[in-house]
């Protein structure tokens, strides 16, 4: 009597699918489409995530820079002195968020359906 | 003033399903001792002797057995009837219930391996659903589903072998009897 057995390899194959399949459900999000730039609270702009562009908006401190790429985009450059917004790089997924706080600028990443940034319970 | 004495008759099985269940009670408590870096995530080791049970007595005893682990060993634990308890249940049943049916599997192709594997995605899926249905949003469970798929197919896939070697052990003949002692790992 063998340890493992024809089926018991096919069942153990099964659930190594199963397991990857549901990693890549669950881990992989929603991309986003569209990117929402808000200055002072007011929506500025919306734009699509197609084409490569780049969106100069105005805050109390100076200009922050946005730059737009296919499926991604991110703060480029900020006034603000920690540079919070800047560090966080590109934002890809629906929900994802950059805020220049000193400088009420802020980018927010869209999907097809709205995403949540926090659920408490 | 007598003295009464209420003697309740008790057969051979139900002396070896306690003695089954008291087995699997302690390896309950041994693993609450392992410290676990998610709840939930846990190797399930009772699991190895419901399997035993089950391959050796049939699907009625690993049930008792199962019960009977449930019940006490979350008596000794203290979380009697609180949410971990029914989440426990959950899993239980549902793994029971998938043990009732991958057992009619051919035995050829599908040996102990296959049976802990898919009994042990039947006890996170039961215990995730009922978690998904009473204490938490579904959205929150489903970041963590893969790794409490992936620690089932792990631990699953280990406790199967060990049932395996346990029953390929050259002891196996005399163990029907009545030993009281799990065979040991060779």
């Amino acid at each position: 009597m063998r340890l493992l057995r024809a089926g018991d390899i096919g069942v153990l194959l099964a659930g190594a699918g199963l397991v990857a399949t549901l990693t890549v459900y669950a881990w992989s999000g929603d991309r986003g489409d569209t990117v929402v730039i808000r200055a002072a609270g007011q929506v500025v702009k919306t734009a699509p995530l197609t084409h490569i562009q780049s969106i100069s908006v105005d805050g109390p401190l100076g200009t922050t820079r946005i730059e737009i790429e296919p499926g991604r985009a991110r703060v480029a450059t900020d006034p603000s002195p920690r540079q919070l917004c800047v560090k966080q790089g590109w934002l890809t997924l629906s929900g994802q968020a950059a805020l220049c706080l000193p400088n009420q600028v802020s980018l927010e990443i869209r999907g097809r359906s709205p995403a949540y940034d926090t659920l408490g319970y | 003033m007598t003295r009464s004495v209420i003697e309740l008759p008790v057969t051979a099985d139900d002396r070896r399903i306690a003695r089954l269940a008291a087995l699997a009670i302690g390896l309950t408590l041994a693993e609450a001792a392992i410290p676990s870096p998610i709840p939930g995530v846990k190797p399930g080791l009772a699991n190895i002797v419901i399997l035993l049970v089950l391959l050796q007595y049939g699907w009625r005893a690993a049930a008792w057995v199962s019960a009977l682990r449930l019940l006490a060993g979350s008596l000794l634990l203290g979380n009697l009837f609180a949410p971990g308890f029914w989440l426990a249940a959950a899993g239980a049943l549902v793994s029971l219930a998938v043990l009732g049916l991958a057992r009619h599997l051919p035995s050829h192709y599908f040996g102990p391996v296959s049976l802990s594997v898919l009994a042990a995605f039947g006890h996170i899926g039961g215990q995730l659903a009922l978690a998904g249905i009473w204490l938490l949003p579904i959205a929150a469970l489903l970041k963590l589903l893969p790794v409490f798929a992936a620690a089932a197919l792990i631990f699953g896939a280990v406790n199967g072998v060990i049932v395996a070697r346990l029953l390929a052990a050259p002891a196996a003949s005399g163990r029907q009897s009545a030993s009281c002692t799990p065979p040991s790992i060779p």
